[in-house]
């Protein structure tokens, strides 16, 4: 290991009674101090945080009674997506059938998800006729709504709004949830 | 012997200069993931902070100390707190608070890192009557005005849907509609739209 030699021996004879000095070791021991180092780099790996948070933009809309005011959607464009418990999503498009017949539910699941659906709905319609309305239901949690919105930016939807579901909907959506046991 | 330690030692220094240490939080909060990629600012935002029981906490984003001082001043003009300067001395250093007004002399009546110990309830947010980030984030507004300030909402994974309605209803009484939600970044999903477009631009 890493130590310092000082020499020692320098050669030339001392004089008559001079005694010779005895020769200590400038060896050190270093274990400890490797020891304190990966203590330290332990420390150093478990505190730090490599990933930085980022931050997602999202834009509400300015409630609003007139309206005049408030944004039109046609109803070939629209698609309305509701949150509710235990991870499903359930989704129409264009109105709600009295019947519910339109009424259907799928998942966050990437492949077979709601994200298909998204997209389908983003090819078949122009993209200035495409409103997406998230309505997020009381069991909804806080990553539903950001991975819905995440989908939103995936598939490059530009107008979605996300507003509070109607009672009729929730109902739908409770009374769906009690048929296929969701808790 | 000898190299061996010479690279533990640089792997200690690189991770001495990396590191950057966590803010203090009262709660752990786990974030979901999105694709987004915005970087945070650290100074003229302010950041809301919901766990995953619902507790809301308010902290305003900024490295200017006396802003803070400012902002709990006026808290306590407008809002009657009875505070003296040492109470409000302490918020100078304290992270986020999530305790409603009536608690709020106990909690900064402790010094910075006594805080961190007690358990806060959260600002209420459940009803318009009765809340109360309105007025934190009224008077934070306020204090930063004329700079391009920031809405950070940094919720919890299991936080329910509700929690985070009502505090968005909080900024929107202040109309303010215009949010940034923290997220652990991921990368866009192979082949989705969003992934051709960054294609594109590459």
């Amino acid at each position: 290991m890493a130590s310092i030699d000082s020499g020692g021996d320098s050669g030339h004879k001392k004089g008559p009674g001079v005694k010779k000095a005895k020769k200590l070791s400038t060896r050190v021991d270093m274990t400890p101090m490797v020891d304190l180092g990966f203590l330290l780099i332990t420390f150093f790996i478990f505190t730090t945080t490599m990933s930085q948070p980022a931050a997602m933009q999202l834009f509400m809309p300015k409630d609003t009674d007139k309206p005049e005011e408030q944004n039109k959607a046609k109803e070939s464009g629209a698609l309305t997506l509701m949150l509710g418990k235990g991870n499903q999503v359930y989704y129409y498009e264009g109105q709600l059938l009295p019947d519910g017949s339109n009424f259907k539910s799928t998942n966050y699941d990437p492949e077979t998800g709601i994200r298909s659906v998204v997209l389908r709905k983003r090819q078949t319609t122009p993209p200035e006729d495409l409103v997406i309305v998230i309505k997020p239901n009381e069991d909804a949690t806080y990553k539903n709504t950001v991975d819905i919105l995440d989908e939103m930016k995936i598939a490059d939807v530009k107008r979605f709004a996300l507003i509070d579901i109607t009672p009729q909907e929730n109902e739908l959506v409770l009374a769906t949830q009690k048929n296929s046991g969701i808790q | 012997m000898t190299p061996f330690v010479d690279v533990a030692f640089l792997i200690l220094s690189f991770f001495m200069l990396a590191t950057k240490f966590k803010p203090p939080e009262p709660v752990e909060i786990l974030t979901p993931n999105s694709v987004s990629s915005d970087k945070l600012e650290d100074e003229n935002a302010m950041q809301v902070t919901m766990d995953k029981e619902g507790r809301v906490y308010f902290n305003m984003v900024t490295t200017n100390n006396e802003l803070k001082r400012q902002l709990i001043d006026n808290l306590n003009k407008t809002r009657n707190l009875g505070l003296t300067p040492t109470e409000m001395n302490h918020y100078m250093g304290a992270g986020p608070i999530g305790v409603p007004f009536n608690q709020l002399k106990s909690l900064l009546a402790k010094s910075p890192a006594d805080q961190a110990k007690v358990k806060q309830d959260g600002i209420p947010v459940k009803d318009s009557a009765s809340n109360e980030l309105y007025y934190w984030v009224r008077d934070a507004v306020t204090l930063m005005a004329g700079n391009k300030v920031k809405y950070y909402i940094k919720g919890d994974n299991n936080a329910k849907y509700p929690d985070f309605k009502n505090v968005i209803s909080a900024f929107k009484r202040n109309d303010i509609y215009k949010f940034s939600l923290i997220t652990t970044p991921e990368d866009a999903p192979i082949g989705s739209p969003l992934w051709r477009n960054q294609q594109e631009k590459k």
